[in-house]
This record gives structure tokens, C-alpha cells and sequence, in this order.
């Protein structure tokens, strides 16, 4: 790997596999009978099949799929939430499948953060120390950790909510704080697994554009999973399409748009085209 | 008829394990014995030192702090005049202090058992048979050994109520743990929490409503045993029991057995109000 294309990319997966079975390490990956019958299995599952890919820094890379592709998995895989079978990652030029227990801790401390569909707050502390939780594990101290923390409770909309717990708050309220709390330790890398997919279409939208701002002012390369094929043309500067554990094309959401690697991929696309159409159409007859 | 010589008595290997234990390890069974003694005479000089009013502020300062309902902080308030109306004030004490020493015990030991177990699926292996072996075995099969090593006392009352009241301050615990969600434990280690971090900051102070169920079931569990245990040396309100069922004094032994019964109920709404406190807010 050449120093000026580690430069470049802040995430490239080279091959990876995730196998959910009891005997992982006996299954040989070549074989393509063998995988099969991984398939077919009631209890294994292929979650993640050799894929390989790189996201630019300050780029927001969109993995799209319906549930059960392996989305999910693909990006727990990237923090080691899922621990991969076989393959590489590289966040940031950290080795990441590599790193021993003290230097995963560090990485997930300071490389990178998530947030998480379900939130995943703690119900017993407030706002505050929800979005201050990341430094506290840092053992920051508590005037700046608060003093942070309050930085992006305001950055975010929730100033006055700080005292608040995550039960009191609506869902487009929690995820705000989940945001905060993935921003205040200043990650080069954002993951985010489905964060606005519980949230009604409206305020889905408002966070959609409050997290483009913040990325424009940031800089910051997110990692976006979605099954929302709009959320992932509006955020998204590439997006990957994934399915059964692979992606099936990868480029930006035009090229994606207009030419359709395949059958599945043309159907995912088609109500958005049919919809572009129409729209084009009104627009030239209203101009003619 | 099952064949005779077919007959293996365990009792007198038994026996023999336990002469063993009692002549090898004395300094052993006097530290543990001198340790329970002195948390039990400091626990009984602070009750003994209160007056009667003080109990009736503490229980009606808790109850409304717990419960915030002025019903139930009136009827804890009023419950522990009939004790002593009956004359067994005195007697409630000494079964008082015997259960707090029980209870404080059982979770010092507890609790931390408890996390073992949910940390390591080993541990709660080895652990849980034990624990069904504690509840199930007959409370009287280990007064005899409880007497040997301890001799007679309150000191061997506590130590019995411990085997029988310690299970469910460890099940609860691990329970507890093992039931924080997966969403908020997968969140605090993708910001690098530590398996100690994980414990300290997420999973234990969620699992504390849980483990204070625990605490109130040890509760109940120790007052279960206060008859039993009086039969050792406990004294208290059970000895009151015990005395008026060798004499068969109906009456004398329900005013005793209805003491009991008021020790557990207070206890049971104050322990129970607390676990209610200390649940995350909900909507």
C-alpha cells in the first residue's frame, strides 16, 4: 500500500468475511460449494461476503441495503463491535483487525465513532452526560468534558435539554444527543448505522440536512448505512449497493441512478427514476 | 426392600470431614466468627441505643421518601405500635439486629459474587448448582455443623440465615447484568469503554434496580429463617415462637409470629420503594 493512497482514503476493507457459525475458522473461502451451503443453513449466516472497498477522507459513503444484506455487520465489523473472520481493515492507517485489546480501546476512543439506530443512550444519565460519556471513558475532566459537551448540546439544538433524560426526549431529540455524543470526541472517521431510520420523514429530513452542514463545516468522513435508497442519494458523495453479504455496485448516486449494474439494483432504483422522470417532464412542459 | 449390602453411609466420612475442619481450621472459623460478632454487637448497640420513637421517624422519613404516598407512610407509621403493644419491642430488636447482620453479609458477599457470575459464564456454572444446593437443603442439616463450628449463639444464627438468605442477592445481580441491553453495552464499547468501564459505568448501575429486588428478596429470606434460627441461639422474636410452640401457647405464639410478619411487611415496602427510586426515568 503506497504512503500517498493511505493519505487519501481514511477506511479501506480489503476482502472481508463475516461467517456467523460455530466453526468459522474450519470453513475454507474458496470453495464456493461450501459457501453455499453456509447459505442454505438455517443456523449460519453469511453476513459479509469478500467485499473490498476504500472511502475517501471528508467523503460520506453511503452503504445501502435492504435488511438482512449485511449492512449492519459490515460497519460493526469496521469498530470490531463484530469481530471479522478473515480480511483487512485500515482506518486511518490503523490496522485495525490487528490491534490488541488496549490499542482497540484506544482506536474506538479516538479514531473513530458510531451512532446507532437505537440510539443506545444510557437511560440512567442525563443529556449531558450522555453526550460527555465518549470523554469521560477518555478520564477527561469534568469541567472540560462538560464544557465540550455543552459545545455540541447547542451545536445540535439542545440547548436547555441538558438535564434532561433520554426518556424524556423524543426520538429526533435522542438521536441529536447520540450525534453529539459521536462528535464531541472529534473522530476523523463517523459511522453511522441507520441513525434517522426511526424517526418520522419530516424531522428525518431536518437531520438529513443538519448532518450535511455539520459535515461541509467538518470535513469529517461518515460512513452512512441506510435501506433508504432517497436518504442515501441525498447524503451520499458514493454509495455502495449491498446485498446478500456483497456489494453489487458501487459509484455516486448519478452514475448509480443512470446505469444500473443489475436487475436488483435497476429495481431499487426504478420508482426514483420513474419519479425523476416525471419531474422532468413537468418541468419541460412547463418551460415549452 | 432395596438389597442391604448394598448400603454406603456417607455420614460417618461426614462426620469425620467435619471433626477434621473443626480441629485444623479453628483460627479460621473464630476470625470468620469474630468478624459477624463485631459487625452484629455494633449493629445491636446503634438499634438498641435508639428509642422507640426514633424507629417510627425513620420508618415514616423512608416510607415517604420510597413510596410518596401518605396511605402507605401512614400504615408503615402506625404497624410497629402493635409490636409494642404486645411487649416484644425489646425482642424485635435483637431479631432486627440479627437480619441487618445477615443482610449486610449477604450482600457484601453477594453482590460482587453476582457480577462474577454475569462476567463469566463459568462462574455462574460452578456457582448456580451451589446456590440451588443452598436454597433446597434443608435449613436444619447445616444448624448441626453451624453449631459445631460456631457453638451456640447468635453468631451461628447469622451465619445459618446467610446460607439461606444469600441465593437471591446473587441470582438478582446476575440477572440484572445479564439483561442490560445489548443497544447501550454495544454503544459504550464502540466509544472504548473497558470490560471494567462497561461494568462500572453501564452495566451495574443499570442492573441496580435489579439487584436491590435482590436485596429485598435476601431480606425476606433472613426473616424466613428467624424461627429456625433461634433454635441455634438466635433469640429475638423467634425464640418467642419457638418457646410458645413447646408450651403450645396459641396466643403468645401469634403475637410473636404477627411481629415477624410487620418486620417483613415495613421492610419489604421501604426495600422494595428504594429499587422503585433508583429505576432509570421512564416516560
Amino acid at each position: 500500500m503506497s504512503k500517498a493512497i493511505e493519505l487519501r482514503n481514511a477506511i479501506e476493507v480489503t476482502n472481508l468475511w463475516k461467517i456467523f457459525t460455530s466453526n468459522a475458522d474450519q470453513v475454507d473461502l474458496t470453495k464456493e460449494k461450501e459457501l453455499q451451503a453456509l447459505e442454505d443453513s438455517d443456523e449460519d449466516t453469511l453476513a459479509v461476503r469478500d467485499t473490498t472497498f476504500s472511502v475517501r477522507k471528508g467523503e460520506v459513503f453511503v452503504v445501502m441495503g435492504l435488511s438482512g444484506s449485511g449492512k449492519s455487520t459490515l460497519i460493526r465489523c469496521l469498530l470490531r463491535l463484530t469481530e471479522p473472520t478473515s480480511g483487512t481493515i485500515n482506518i486511518n492507517g490503523k490496522d485495525v483487525c490487528n490491534l490488541n485489546t488496549k490499542q482497540l480501546t484506544e482506536f474506538r476512543r479516538k479514531e473513530a465513532a458510531m451512532v446507532f439506530q437505537h440510539y443506545g443512550l444510557l437511560p440512567h444519565r442525563s443529556v449531558l452526560d450522555n453526550v460527555a460519556f465518549g470523554l469521560k471513558l477518555q478520564s477527561i475532566a469534568k469541567e472540560e468534558r462538560y464544557e465540550r459537551a455543552m459545545h455540541w448540546i447547542e451545536r445540535v439544538g439542545l440547548t436547555g435539554f441538558e438535564n434532561y433524560y433520554p426518556a424524556h426526549l423524543s426520538g429526533g431529540m435522542q438521536q441529536r444527543v447520540g450525534i453529539a455524543r459521536a462528535l464531541v470526541c472529534n473522530p476523523p472517521v463517523l459511522l453511522m448505522d441507520e441513525p434517522f431510520s426511526g424517526l418520522d420523514p419530516l424531522i428525518r429530513r431536518d437531520m438529513q440536512d443538519e448532518l450535511s452542514e455539520i459535515q461541509a463545516s467538518l470535513k469529517t468522513t461518515i460512513f452512512f448505512v441506510t435501506h433508504d435508497l432517497d436518504e442515501g442519494m441525498r447524503l451520499g458523495d458514493r454509495m455502495a449497493v449491498m446485498r446478500k453479504g456483497q456489494f453489487v455496485q458501487v459509484g455516486t448516486p448519478d452514475e448509480i441512478l443512470a446505469d444500473p449494474a443489475d436487475e436488483y439494483v435497476a429495481r431499487f432504483v426504478q420508482d426514483k427514476r420513474i419519479r425523476l422522470e416525471k419531474a422532468n417532464m413537468k418541468k419541460t412542459e412547463a418551460s415549452a | 426392600m432395596f438389597p442391604e449390602r448394598w448400603e454406603y453411609h456417607v455420614a460417618e466420612p461426614i462426620n469425620d470431614v467435619i471433626n477434621w475442619m473443626l480441629n485444623s481450621f479453628q483460627g479460621f472459623f473464630d476470625g470468620i466468627s469474630s468478624t459477624i460478632l463485631t459487625l452484629l454487637l455494633f449493629l445491636n448497640d446503634v438499634l438498641t441505643a435508639l428509642p422507640w420513637w426514633m424507629y417510627i421517624l425513620i420508618v415514616c422519613v423512608l416510607a415517604w421518601f420510597t413510596t410518596k404516598s401518605i396511605l402507605t407512610t401512614i400504615v408503615l407509621m402506625l404497624l410497629p405500635f402493635i409490636i409494642g403493644i404486645f411487649g416484644l419491642w425489646q425482642l424485635a430488636v435483637v431479631t432486627l439486629s440479627v437480619i441487618l447482620t445477615a443482610v449486610v453479609v449477604s450482600i457484601v458477599i453477594g453482590v460482587p459474587v453476582g457480577v462474577l457470575m454475569a462476567e463469566s459464564d463459568f462462574v455462574a456454572d460452578i456457582v448456580r448448582p451451589l446456590l440451588d444446593l443452598m436454597q433446597t437443603m434443608p435449613s436444619f442439616v447445616y444448624l448441626i455443623p453451624a453449631l459445631m463450628f460456631f457453638g451456640l449463639g447468635r453468631v451461628p444464627a447469622v451465619l445459618a440465615t446467610i446460607v439461606y438468605s444469600l441465593p437471591p442477592v446473587i441470582r438478582l445481580t446476575n440477572l440484572g447484568l445479564r439483561q442490560v441491553s445489548d443497544d447501550v453495552q454495544e454503544a459504550a464499547l464502540s466509544y472504548g469503554a473497558t470490560r471494567w468501564q462497561l461494568l462500572k459505568e453501564v452495566r451495574v448501575p443499570l442492573a441496580i434496580p435489579s439487584i436491590l429486588a435482590g436485596v429485598n428478596q435476601t431480606t425476606m429470606m433472613a426473616l424466613a429463617m428467624v424461627v429456625i434460627a433461634s433454635m441455634i441461639g438466635g433469640g429475638g422474636l423467634g425464640y418467642e415462637v419457638l418457646r410458645s410452640i413447646n408450651r403450645i401457647d396459641v396466643g403468645a405464639g401469634f403475637e410473636a409470629g404477627i411481629s415477624v410478619v410487620i418486620l417483613a411487611v415495613i421492610i419489604d415496602r421501604l426495600t422494595q420503594g428504594l429499587a422503585k427510586r433508583w429505576e432509570p426515568p421512564t416516560v
